[in-house]
């Protein structure tokens, strides 16, 4: 643990804006790198002709900087954001340092969605697979806040775990049960969806995820402090103040959606948003206000990296990002819980 | 009008009724201690007053107005508690957990400024906290930890503060210690001190009036010399104990006859 330094305001922006930088210098190392060759003078030179707006898509490299790497590099980041804001919300509110942004079963209801998308033949209308995604994931977000019965009293940190765990294993069974039923090139696209995908979304989808993150993120920015004294216990936070219920059931809705929408275009990623949490409070303590915006960019940067090796190591082949997460993640784990022995 | 108003309240639990008919009124910052056996509902009349739990039948009031309808933040800037203990899942630094005191006290946006560090840092003075403000809370000893909790507890600046068995884990240093910081800020800054304890003669020695509880019901009510009394602990606790005078104060002094 280093050593303790205050959370104020300047530390924060200080923080934020060299993470800002790192982001930015990861960015545009991703954009050199890929199964195609461009040399960096190409593409420092296709950034240039794009930022003084002579820009016209004409060589192959101008399109392949522009419509291929440079969305699916903005997506990584939208993404990795969302999960990893999603994971320190999940963790504080369930009070929990083990959730994860999918620990309510938003990842199996969306992937069931998915499924059944793919099996009725969404993929052919626009949006249709990633619209029954987030379909499925809201109505698993509701059916778990049931089960715990949060419509009835108190929302209690257990029960919400315990009703999320039950209906995500739920949720497996069905979809073993599809993956048993389907034929091989439908398993091949469903298991593309269920291990997460960067490379299908759209320009407006980016766009409506990223509307959904900054908003989602401003949001939960708001609420920084209070996050701080809910992760001190109910009791506590009813003492110092804060109205416990109400700020839970706000946060646990505006995370939802901001994870329901990033999976619904994503797939599954997993252990950024149990990594990246962990990491960032290692590194810079357990103040929300601290925690909130270095985690969103870290992850966004994390996701970043993961995806381009994902695109380049086996060129022109392609891994799922996902695997390359879990591979990063599981020794991460195995590193703290050594490191905890000791 | 009184500060802390309890009228004729009727608090159960689900099947376990807890309270019944507790009415007693304290009218000026005095410290009060709460004692009875174990399940007399001591802890549940701390929640009452600060409004956690609130009664099913009666009324509480702080101030004239019922807990009910203060909101959370307004009664967090009145009452303060320090709780028995609190666990940590997650690491924070001891003077990140005292600053907590100071959320009731700002606005949703704002960083604590350099009144907010003043407060905090005189609060962990008088709690001898202060060597330790830069080191893990889940670091430190439970005694090291309650008074942290303390601090916490004083930066919100509160007219009245609640002690849940808050010296079991002191030793005798920081118990005296801070049995003399409770007396300053009673008399310098009209705080009032209701403390729940087991001890009876560090009751008996602190407190100004006491409340003796006895299964939801206040037994009695006054101050030490006429509530602890051979007659009353030999009916509430079924125990019999030899009562004198203690030779440095005159207060009453409790001895087990075993």
């Amino acid at each position: 643990m280093p050593i303790y330094r205050r959370v104020t305001l300047t530390r924060v922006l200080q923080i934020s804006a060299l993470m800002i930088l790192i982001f930015l210098a990861i960015c545009v190392a991703s954009l050199l790198v890929g199964s195609v060759h461009i040399s960096p003078g190409n593409v420092f030179g296709s950034l240039v002709h794009a930022l003084t707006g002579k820009s016209s898509l004409s060589s192959e490299e101008e399109l392949i900087v522009f419509s291929v790497r440079l969305p699916r590099i903005i997506f990584a980041g939208i993404v990795g954001a969302s999960l990893s804001l999603g994971g320190v919300i999940f963790q504080a509110i369930l009070r929990n340092p083990l959730a994860d942004p999918y620990i309510l079963g938003i990842s199996g209801g969306s992937a069931l969605g998915a499924i059944i998308g793919i099996l009725l033949g969404a993929s052919s209308f626009y949006l249709g697979v990633p619209l029954l995604a987030f379909a499925g994931a809201l109505a698993t977000v509701f059916l778990v806040f049931i089960v715990a019965g949060g419509t009835r009293g108190p929302l209690m940190d257990n029960s919400l775990l315990l009703s999320g765990v039950v209906v995500n294993a739920f949720f497996s069974a069905a979809i073993l049960f599809f993956l048993s039923i389907v034929n091989s090139m439908e398993l091949r696209s469903i298991t593309f969806w269920l291990m997460g995908d960067l490379s299908r979304a759209s320009i407006k989808e980016i766009c409506v995820a990223a509307s959904c993150l900054i908003i989602g993120f401003i949001l939960l920015y708001s609420q920084a402090r209070k996050l701080n004294i809910i992760v001190q216990g109910e009791e506590t936070a009813m003492h110092l103040g804060v109205n416990i219920e109400r700020t839970k059931q706000w946060l646990l809705i505006v995370t939802s959606l901001m994870i329901s929408v990033a999976v619904s275009l994503a797939g599954i990623i997993g252990f950024v948003g149990i990594m990246v949490p962990h990491l960032m409070r290692l590194v810079f303590g357990s103040d929300h206000r601290l925690l909130l915006p270095v985690s969103a960019l870290f992850g966004a940067s994390f996701l970043i990296i993961a995806d381009t090796i994902a695109r380049v190591v086996f060129a022109p082949a392609e891994l799922p990002v996902g695997v390359i997460t879990a591979l990063c993640g599981a020794p991460y784990f195995i590193f703290l819980l050594k490191r905890n022995e000791r | 009008m009184s500060i802390i108003n309890a009228r004729n309240i009727n608090f159960s639990y689900p099947a376990k009724p807890v309270m019944e008919g507790v009415s007693f009124a304290i009218d000026e910052a005095q410290i009060v201690a709460i004692i009875g056996p174990n399940g007399s509902g001591k802890t549940t009349l701390l929640k009452i007053i600060n409004g956690t739990l609130f009664p099913d039948a009666g009324q509480m009031l702080i101030d004239g107005k019922e807990t009910s309808r203060w909101s959370r933040k307004e009664i967090a800037r009145k009452v303060a508690i320090v709780p028995q203990e609190t666990s940590v899942i997650f690491p924070f630094y001891a003077e990140e957990i005292v600053l907590m005191g100071r959320f009731p006290h700002f606005s949703r946006y704002r960083f604590e400024d350099k009144k907010d560090y003043r407060i905090v840092h005189e609060a962990m003075e008088k709690t001898d906290t202060l060597a330790f403000a830069a080191r893990r809370f889940d670091k430190l000893s439970a005694g090291e930890r309650q008074r942290v909790l303390i601090a916490r507890a004083l930066a919100q600046e509160p007219k009245i503060l609640l002690l849940d068995e808050s010296t079991v884990f002191l030793d005798l240093k920081h118990q005296a210690q801070f049995l003399a910081l409770l007396r300053q800020l009673n008399t310098v800054q009209q705080l009032m001190v209701i403390f729940v304890t087991h001890d009876i003669n560090l009751a008996a020695q602190n407190a100004n009036r006491i409340i003796l509880l006895d299964s939801g019901k206040v037994y009695a009510i006054g101050i030490p010399a006429e509530v602890i009394t051979a007659a009353n602990i030999k009916e509430v606790y079924d125990v019999e104990v030899g009562i004198d005078s203690n030779p440095h104060d005159g207060l009453p002094r409790l001895t087990l006859l075993t």
